[in-house]
């Protein structure tokens, strides 16, 4: 992995990868990298957060990512307690800001929160002395996904300068894109998005990256594709395309990859629609590190409140 | 009581003096202004400031009736002394609106009572302000509303603006008006562009604006009526009030201090008190405005006072109200947008915040002729000084400029003759 340099850890909190810079997101992979082989021993489990806790605080429904950083905090020695609340209901009742002093009250160690709303995590960061990682607000950040993504993309390829990355999809809409894109860039990947026009949000080249309307060109020269979860669902204009033609302009397919560098490196944050922004052939090949970002993701979320509880405050 | 205000620069641009004199108020009103004026009257020394006339803010929020928790008439007032307003014109989105002549007298009531400055009521345009029926703007004119808006809110349907500007235009009374196409506008909450993309936030596209500026003063035109557009945030809507100026349609406007001092990129920390509608836009919007104040496109800078307790402003982005207090920041924030940068001079500054709003609403104030009521403010141009959230008179404190040094500061205010005082007792 990469040679550690003398980095010391001073942010209390993880709100995004816009936030951070390289060496600190350097930092992050190689504390994972350490981590990573603790989850492959007999004993699963290093005391690195015995007597802290961790509330997993979700105002959007998630499972994956909720048991990702559950299993995480419990790996590290931490306690941990989960809470859903319903945001539509938490906006008649008790703000975010009161809800986080609460949970400090209780002296609660880090707080993991996911929030529709973009800003979420920072409103609140800045109202506890708690940590608070970013778990998924709104279309603004994911950063932990962005962070195992790019541990999993160094893993395969041994590095992410100078690498060509597309991310494919609903740009527009996705967290994940957005963080993808901060971690990407800052680490000197050479970054292209792709997506129909209305999914590509405005000024996004301004964040450094390749803007494309035809997925050939995104991934013919690409060393990896992250392909992103198409929320169909979501549309109530119906303007989106629909499933099926969604799948022949943009999904990823085996007759598509047969045009793309032969180990070109296949992620998703998943879930997968399988047949919609990928077929099942794609997502179970070769080519595919699906299962992988989801084992590494507990590294990098393990890592990540590591640093953050031991973080050297002013 | 008599004052004589001494060795001031005496700004006064309604009757183009701007030289180094005394000014002389007693009875309430503007006696004399002069050189070396002498007399037993209270000697304030003024060297070094400027004596104006009372700034007169046309776009004030005082929550009342219905939001005292928010602002009250009394609250308000104090805040407009703060800064410099003698005269203030309060918009009608209070809960009950300010849609007939009943709500508007018992306003008319409080404000005998409690305000500090002098208060005038702007009604609404539709009732309820929702847009589909227009109220009476001759019963309202009748009872005192100097103006009609149903700031906030857009009206829509095209059929029913026309026929609120044909009654503008009978009754002389001036349409204030917020243009917004809520079909482009939609549930956005900041500027539409990068910044909105970078924090995922939904945005608010000029054309939202603009588009309703141009259908607004095509229909004025049809209808030969005056219009004044509100709160003026991005540079189409300036083209389309240029060209309307230039064509002769009798089309005035306003911009606020916040859309020259900040921009979209202040939302970036999620700060609701960066919210507010329109919203913050681009570097080049605030520039074009700049260009606009100078070039006499936007005639009037008005504050948009829109005061929000902390509590409906703590929260998530999404979910916090729009709006920012202005009364007390307006002049520092002028001052150093415009006169520091050389955009207006002091008489253009005093022109653009006490006589051009005067005008426009139709009230015998912004000028220091001799028997005028003595609505006067006196500035430090050079006091800079901490603007911090104990010092706000307004009962909201929802300000983005909290711990901002500012620079230019209100020293003494005179309303109808008598020293003000933010003394609430």
């Amino acid at each position: 992995m990469a040679n550690e340099k003398k980095t010391v850890w001073t942010k209390k909190d993880l709100l995004g990868l816009e936030y951070l810079s390289r060496e600190e997101i350097e930092h992050i992979l190689y504390t994972a990298a350490s981590f990573k082989e603790v989850t492959t021993r007999q004993i699963k489990k290093v005391p690195a957060l015995r007597g802290k806790t961790v509330v997993n605080l979700f105002y959007e429904p998630s499972t994956r990512t909720r048991i990702s950083f559950e299993l995480a905090a419990k790996r590290l020695s931490a306690d941990v307690i989960n809470v859903g609340v319903e945001s539509s209901s938490v906006r008649k009742g008790e703000t975010l800001i009161d809800t986080g002093k609460n949970i400090e009250a209780l002296k609660i160690d880090i707080i993991v929160v996911r929030h529709d709303c973009s800003g979420a995590p920072n409103i609140l960061a800045r109202s506890v002395k708690a940590s608070v990682v970013n778990a998924g607000d709104g279309w603004h950040e994911h950063p932990t996904q962005a962070l195992l993504d790019i541990f999993t993309l160094k893993s395969k390829l041994g590095r992410i300068e100078g690498l060509n990355v597309s991310i494919i999809g609903d740009i527009a809409h996705s967290r994940v894109a957005r963080s993808n894109i901060w971690g990407l860039t800052k680490l000197g990947a050479k970054v292209t998005v792709c997506a129909p026009k209305m999914l590509i949000p405005d000024g996004i080249e301004k964040m450094g990256v390749k803007v494309t309307n035809d997925l050939d060109e995104a991934i013919t020269e690409a060393d990896a594709i992250n392909v992103l979860r198409m929320q169909l669902e979501r549309d109530t204009s119906g303007a989106f395309p629909t499933k099926i033609d969604f799948f022949k302009q943009y999904g990823i397919s085996e007759e598509r990859l047969k045009k793309c560098k032969k180990d070109i490196v296949v992620m998703h944050p998943g879930p997968i629609n399988r047949g919609v922004e990928m077929s099942s052939g794609v997502a179970d090949g070769l080519n595919s590190v699906i299962l992988e970002q989801v084992t590494n993701g507990i590294a990098v979320r393990m890592a990540v409140l590591y640093l953050v509880a031991h973080a050297k405050r002013n | 009581m008599k004052y004589l205000i001494k060795n001031g620069r005496v700004v006064d641009p309604a009757n183009k003096i701007d030289d180094i004199l005394d000014l002389l108020i007693s009875g309430g009103k503007i006696e004399k202004i002069g050189k070396n004026l002498s007399d037993k009257a209270e000697s304030i020394d003024a060297k070094g400031m400027i004596v104006a006339p009372g700034f007169v803010d046309m776009h004030t929020h005082l929550r009342e009736p219905g939001r005292e928790d928010e602002e009250t008439v009394l609250t308000g007032t104090l805040a407009a002394i703060k800064g410099g307003f003698t005269s203030i014109a309060c918009m009608p989105n209070t809960e009950p609106p300010l849609d007939n002549p009943a709500i508007i007298k018992s306003l008319k009531d409080t404000i005998k009572k409690d305000a500090r400055v002098n208060v005038l009521i702007i009604g609404a345009i539709t009732e309820g302000r929702a847009g589909k029926r227009a109220t009476d703007f001759h019963k309202m004119k009748k009872e005192g509303a100097v103006a009609v808006s149903d700031d906030g809110a857009s009206v829509d349907d095209e059929t029913v603006m026309s026929g609120a500007l044909e009654q503008s235009k009978e009754e002389g009374l001036l349409i204030i008006d917020h243009c917004e196409d809520r079909k482009l506008s939609k549930d956005g909450v900041m500027n539409h562009g990068f910044t909105a993309t970078k924090l995922g936030l939904k945005g608010i596209s000029s054309e939202s604006e603009y588009e309703r500026v141009k259908r607004d003063i095509e229909l004025a035109k049809s209808a030969s009526a005056r219009i004044h557009i509100a709160h003026v945030s991005t540079k189409g809507s300036v083209d389309v009030i240029r060209r309307a100026k230039a064509e002769g349609v009798k089309v005035t406007a306003e911009t606020a201090p916040h859309y020259l001092a900040l921009t979209e990129e202040c939302c970036a920390t999620y700060d609701s008190n960066t919210k507010m509608n329109p919203p913050l836009r681009s570097k080049e919007d605030a520039e074009e405005l700049k260009r606009a104040l100078k070039d006499g496109t936007i005639d009037v800078i008005a504050t948009d006072h829109a005061p929000h307790t902390d509590s409906e402003k703590d929260v998530e982005f999404a979910f916090a109200p729009f709006g920012i207090i202005g009364l007390e920041t307006a002049l520092s924030l002028c001052v150093m947008e415009l006169v520091e940068k050389k955009v207006l001079s002091w008489p253009e500054l005093i022109t653009k915040m006490s006589v051009n709003p005067s005008k426009i609403l139709g009230i015998d104030k912004g000028s220091l002729k001799s028997g005028a009521i003595a609505d006067v403010v006196i500035i430090d141009p050079d006091g800079e000084y901490t603007y911090t959230k104990d010092s706000i008179a307004s009962r909201s404190k929802n300000s983005p400029f909290i711990n901002w040094i500012l620079k230019g500061r209100v020293s003494k205010v005179f309303v109808g003759g008598k020293l003000a005082t933010t003394d609430n007792l």
